[in-house]
């Protein structure tokens, strides 16, 4: 049984209809990063399943209880907002005790249960202190420490960590990650960091416009993106993506761009019979790319193309070629980018197993 | 040192044409009150023999606090000669219920307006707004009807009802507004966490309410201690408030006009709400100027 169901749900703002017909399921200690651009009702997704808005229509489940009239704080969840929220005339002690208060607990409980948490999210030294006192890392940790304290089935989290720096963030993001191994709670994740949903989430829902584009693990919604929008929105550097038409040549399928550019689709994957003569895109990840490869080596198809520009990001470069009169941005090694020059010619192969291609109608996945 | 430490040193400012024009017409608006006051407090330490003679505004030959006393001790007012001190007894009677009816009134309706979801709010906050506006005489009669129907027309209790109900629609948006600026996020937090509407108030919201509650309370010292029309309307024989008193001493005397006796009697009535600025003054801009959350 999954931990939490959103079962057909409608959220409307007057005329303005947010969400429409909603389904989902998490799992018991799935970690679900919401993921999508901003705007697309994420926000409102979690303030439905805490309660603190109220469906239009629909049914939110969790476990085997029906939530959806029930109060927030009824629904035994707990949730980690992006300013932290911690009660600012309080003490850490006293916003870990705040929500252990309103459940009648005994003070033993609550003082072991507040114990547990300063000692595995390091508070003990900070307990007397008010959140004014507290850097930016430490009062989302106590932020985690009010939410963990409550011993809730699930844990909600609205861009916990957008509020800190980059070296901050990628160590909360082990912290949080951590957690969730030991604990194994069920966590519910909303951001707009494709890093952060990578690296924590067991699965990833994809949002726009209110709609789930997509619903899987990391790795199938990076290597297998359900439709174009996916395609684009997932991956740093993005996809490129290159209108193209589907032929048959000589019985093999093939792509041919614009210019007369022609690819081989031989070894690509297609998940639906397709007909030749349909308009379809291309995406090709930066990273599959392989310079100076020798020959056209089988499953590989080989690309001879002038560079553009060449790109540092750090730890990597980014060539970017001109294809059909677009950009096609390929990785490469650093000192492999340093010997390129703008104007040469270059040769690229890609594996055409990791070929992703899309109906550029319908912007499905073929 | 010097050489070393000052690059590139400031002009001082100077005052200029326009800032001048400023400082003498915010002389003028300080005169305005400044000199009136003056003639009333060295009116109020003369005795009358100097008062005759007409100089108003000599100081003392011979500085006395016989007004002063007569006023505070002996003075009368209708027919009991109790002084001014009945009359502050009777307002400070008047001041303490009425003072917490109105404030916890009008903050828990600010509160639940700000932070709960109710029904109707919009058209009730509208109401109040308007009410604002309402000029007190004409709710007055039926205000008299409605506290003699609930039976207590004429007590301290009629007075602090009137006093929490005219302050309510202007405290209640001050309120209101006040609770409407603390970040969401800690509302939603606490409803999730607690979710009871009293616990919520005493132990997050309350805590939070110190800077406006001071200029709340200031707001409302001032405005109960020198109320009169309430007073005198809504006050029993024995109940009514110190300015009542004074304008029956200053109003109704017999004979000679004791003017250093009014003007002692004046400054008694005006020394509190005086007090309560001097002491809390600092907090009350403090207050204005801040929000729910520092920083
Ligand atoms: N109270 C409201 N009234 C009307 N529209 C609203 C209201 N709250 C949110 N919306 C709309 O609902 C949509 C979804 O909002 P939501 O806050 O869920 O977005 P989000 O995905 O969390 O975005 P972000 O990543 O920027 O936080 C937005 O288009 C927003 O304008
Ligand atoms: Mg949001």
């Amino acid at each position: 049984m999954p931990r939490v169901s959103f079962e057909h749900i409608v959220k409307r703002y007057g005329a303005v209809t947010v969400l429409d017909g909603l389904n989902l399921d998490v799992e018991d200690g799935d970690f679900l990063v919401l993921l999508g651009p901003s705007g697309c009702g994420k926000s409102t997704l979690l303030n439905l399943i805490a309660g603190l808005q109220d469906v239009s229509s629909g049914r939110i489940m969790i476990g085997d209880r029906d939530v959806t009239e029930l109060d927030p704080k009824d629904r035994g969840l707990s949730m980690v907002f992006q300013s932290y929220a911690l009660y600012p005339t309080k003490s850490v002690e006293g916003n870990l005790r705040f929500g252990l208060a309103a459940r009648k607990l005994p003070k033993e409980e609550a003082d072991k249960r507040i114990q547990w948490a300063a000692d595995l999210l390091q508070l003990q030294p900070l307990m007397r202190r008010k959140p004014s006192e507290l850097s930016g890392g430490q009062r989302q940790r106590v932020a985690i420490g009010r939410a963990l304290v409550k011993h809730a089935d699930v844990l909600l989290f609205d861009e916990p960590l957008s509020n800190l720096d980059a070296k901050l963030r990628s160590e909360m993001r082990l912290e949080i990650k951590k957690l969730h191994d030991t604990l194994n709670p069920t966590i519910i994740y909303v951001t707009h960091d494709q890093i952060e949903a990578m690296t924590m989430a067991t699965k990833i829902a994809i949002m726009q416009d209110g709609e789930i584009q997509q619903f899987g693990t990391p790795d199938d919604v990076y290597e297998n993106p359900a439709n174009l929008f996916v395609a684009s929105f997932i991956g740093s550097p993005a996809m490129n993506l290159s209108p193209a038409r589907l032929e048959l040549k000589a019985g093999n399928a093939t792509a041919t761009f614009g210019d007369g550019t022609q690819l081989s689709l031989v070894g690509a994957t297609f998940d639906h019979a397709v007909q030749a003569g349909r308009d379809i895109m291309v995406g090709m990840r930066p990273e599959h790319f392989i310079m100076d490869a020798t020959g056209t080596a089988d499953g590989h198809s080989m690309l001879q193309l002038p560079v553009i520009m060449v790109e540092r990001t750090g730890s990597d470069a980014l060539i970017s070629l001109d294809f059909v009169g677009e950009h096609l941005f390929v990785r490469a090694e650093p000192d492999r980018a340093a010997r390129t020059k703008t104007g040469e010619t270059v040769s690229v192969h890609y594996p055409t197993a990791k070929l992703n291609l899309f109906d550029a109608q319908t912007g499905l996945r073929l | 040192m010097s050489d070393a430490g000052v690059m590139f040193p400031r002009k001082p400012r100077r005052i200029r044409g326009r800032s001048i024009a400023v400082i003498v017409f915010l002389a003028m608006a300080a005169m305005f009150f400044c000199v009136p006051l003056y003639v009333l407090i060295v009116t109020s330490f003369k005795d009358m023999d100097q008062i005759r003679e007409g100089a108003i505004f000599s100081l003392p030959i011979r500085w006395t606090w016989e007004a002063w006393r007569f006023a505070w001790f002996d003075a009368c007012s209708g027919l009991s000669c109790e002084g001014l001190q009945q009359g502050f007894w009777n307002s400070v009677v008047i001041l303490v219920p009425s003072l917490i009816a109105s404030i916890a009134v009008s903050m828990i309706t600010g509160y639940a307006l700000a932070i709960w979801d109710i029904k109707w709010a919009g058209p009730f906050l509208f109401l109040l707004f308007l009410t604002a506006f309402v000029p007190f005489q004409i709710i007055m009669y039926p205000l008299i009807r409605l506290t003699v129907m609930m039976g207590i027309y004429g007590s301290t209790t009629a007075i602090a009802f009137v006093h929490t109900v005219l302050a309510m629609p202007v405290l209640t948006l001050i309120f209101r507004n006040f609770y409407k600026d603390i970040p969401s996020d800690i509302i939603k937090a606490a409803i999730m966490d607690s979710g009871s509407f009293w616990r919520i108030f005493v132990e997050i919201i309350l805590p939070l309410s110190g800077n406006i509650l001071i200029v709340v309370l200031i707001l409302q010292i001032t405005s109960i201690w020198n109320d009169y029309l309430v007073g005198v309307t809504f006050g029993g024989l024995g109940t009514k408030p110190m300015t009542v008193h004074l304008a029956n001493m200053v109003t109704v005397s017999t004979g000679t006009v004791s003017y250093n006796v009014n003007m002692a009697a004046a400054l008694l009535t005006a020394i509190p709400p005086l007090v309560i600025y001097f002491v809390l003054g600092k907090f009350f801009v403090q207050g204005i100027a801040a929000g729910a959350i520092k920083g």
